[in-house]
């Protein structure tokens, strides 16, 4: 098989998981404990990293873009472009990232040790589809909590934006917050939100088929989990091209 | 025409077709029910190539209601692909596959889970889900089939007691030695009853009592609760119990295993030999003894 050929393969593979994942959902019987199970360990348990990430993020925003601002006489439009920043492009991107190290390693991982020891064939053979009872929590859980984790990121990327300039460039607290309040429009929330919703789906389907597919054993599993992150991570950076193309044009800001 | 012995079994009405005998003075009774004669399982021409390869060429057989089919073979020749067949984990790319006169060959994956209700499989490690507890690991299908916690866990402890493992209820599959992953992945397939048990290597890697332990089951199974079952191995020593030994209930109510002897012939385990995913044997322990292939020879004797 060629290239392109096996590419094609993968995406159709895709396609049909995630359409089997999102079909399952409207037919008995429903995982709702195991998807706030992973809401937990997705969501909450990723917390400490984007608060992390998210603040510094901002705080070395500000440290280098406050000289430049300086030089143009612009700083107190400081808070518009760390906000903006943050909102549109750092927060959706870098929280995608962040939880794709710490989620699509762990799902794939997960689910390919369970192909390893044939967990997913004991599971199938006791009846029930590994789709519904394994993928589609997952994936519910990723895509809910995804976009709280950017919303939270750009939050805390705006206090460590807010704390570099006011306590390392004395930059009155007012000017910043009054800058990032008139900077920031709902268009720029709505794409900050739209984002994270997309590369959610983009990254559960990418970790758990590449999960479903490991094959020879545990060696097997590292190579799934290596592919599942360098997929999603790249994967995650060339829609966020596309989606702010298309977000350009369909909310007319350009 | 067959005759039968009728032996004394309190506990279970299923009916009496396991042992033959050779003797006149055992009670003598018809074989009366008629879907005896569609086979459980049946393979029909299974051809399955994968990345170019063979794996399965041709493989045509029949598993008997009440009948253990032991199949025999080497590493690698495709004796685990056979049954994940059985089960619809694998689809063949050409012939037929039946269970119970049922042609599920083509079946979708939703269709498959109804089929696989009646069928047990125990796999080669156990496959006992990691993240859950025994108990529910045993009782995986229950729950996911919305039964009460209090039927559940009534099933859950008759199986384990079954395979007599009741004390490690509430332990995790990592605490559990080899031997007891295996005998919780008897009790999990077991609920609910199936009437079809396939065992993919269930002694690979225990030590010889262990072994017994799992293959007295094995045996429990095909003489006290009527289930066909294919039995994969590739140790000698669990077709010599499966060929030659049979359970009864005695006078006190326990399980006993007895040794055929001059009275008593085994007919229902049968054994099937594969080699390069084809049958090279198909027959009883003693015509594969007597069998002059010189592989067969080679793979009974081990030189």
């Amino acid at each position: 098989m060629n290239i392109v050929t096996r590419l094609l393969l993968e995406l159709q593979e895709m396609s049909l998981l995630s359409a089997r994942a999102v079909g399952g959902l409207f037919r008995k019987p429903r995982y709702i404990p195991e998807t706030v199970a992973q809401m937990d360990s997705i969501g909450v348990g990723s917390l400490t990293i984007i608060l992390l990430t998210g603040f510094f993020t901002g705080a070395v925003l500000t440290l280098q873009t406050y000289p430049t601002l300086e030089s143009f006489g612009a700083v107190s439009q400081l808070g518009y472009l760390v906000s903006i920043s943050l909102v549109r492009e750092l927060g959706p991107v870098l929280t995608a990232l962040m939880v794709t190290g710490r989620v699509v390693s762990a799902i794939s991982a997960e689910l390919g040790s369970m192909v390893a020891s044939e967990q997913i064939d004991a599971m199938r053979a006791l009846g029930t589809d590994p789709i519904r009872k394994l993928v589609a929590p997952r994936l519910i859980a990723l895509v809910i909590t995804l976009p709280l984790l950017t919303l939270i990121a750009d939050v805390v990327g705006i206090a460590g934006g807010w704390a570099v300039s006011t306590f390392m460039y004395g930059l009155p607290s007012a000017m910043f917050t009054a800058s990032v309040r008139d900077g920031i429009t709902t268009d720029d929330i709505i794409g900050g939100i739209v984002k994270p919703l997309v590369f959610a789906f983009l990254m559960a389907t990418i970790a758990c088929h590449k999960g479903l597919k490991t094959e020879g054993g545990t060696v097997g599993v590292g190579r799934s989990t290596t592919s599942a992150v360098v997929t999603a991570s790249i994967i995650v950076i060339i829609a966020d091209f596309f989606l702010a193309k298309a977000l350009q044009v369909i909310l007319g800001t350009q | 025409m067959m005759t039968q012995t009728s032996i004394d079994r309190p506990e279970t009405q299923a009916p009496d077709h396991r042992v033959s005998d050779h003797a006149a003075e055992s009670t003598f009774r018809e074989t009366d029910d008629s879907d005896r004669a569609i086979p459980s399982i049946e393979f029909r021409d299974v051809t399955m190539i994968y990345d170019d390869r063979k794996v399965l060429n041709n493989l045509s057989f029949k598993v008997m209601k009440g009948e253990t089919k032991i199949i025999l073979g080497g590493s690698g020749c495709g004796k685990s692909t056979t049954i994940k067949l059985v089960l619809g984990l694998l689809k063949p790319d050409s012939g037929q596959i039946l269970v119970d006169g049922e042609d599920i060959t083509h079946y979708s994956e939703v269709a498959m889970m109804r089929v696989r209700k009646k069928i047990g499989m125990i796999f080669q490690e156990g496959a006992l889900f990691d993240s859950l507890s025994v108990y529910d690991n045993v009782g995986f299908k229950l729950h996911e089939q919305g039964v009460p916690e209090e039927e559940v866990e009534g099933e859950v402890r008759r199986m384990l007691r079954f395979v007599n493992l009741e004390e490690a209820i509430d332990k995790l599959p990592s605490e559990l030695s080899g031997g007891m992953r295996r005998r919780v992945g008897i009790a999990r397939a077991l609920v609910g009853d199936p009437k079809i048990v396939m065992f993919d290597e269930p002694t690979a890697g225990l030590d010889p009592p262990t072994a017994r332990t799992i293959c007295e089951l094995a045996m429990k199974l095909r003489d006290l609760e009527d289930v066909s079952s294919i039995f994969v191995t590739h140790e000698m020593n669990n077709l010599d119990y499966l060929c030659s030994e049979y359970a009864v209930v005695n006078e006190a109510g326990e399980v006993a295993f007895e040794k055929e002897g001059e009275k008593l012939c085994l007919i229902n385990s049968k054994v099937l030999m594969m080699r390069d995913g084809q049958v090279i044997f198909s027959g009883t322990d003693e015509t594969l003894r007597k069998a002059d292939d010189k592989y067969i020879q080679k793979f009974l004797r081990g030189h």
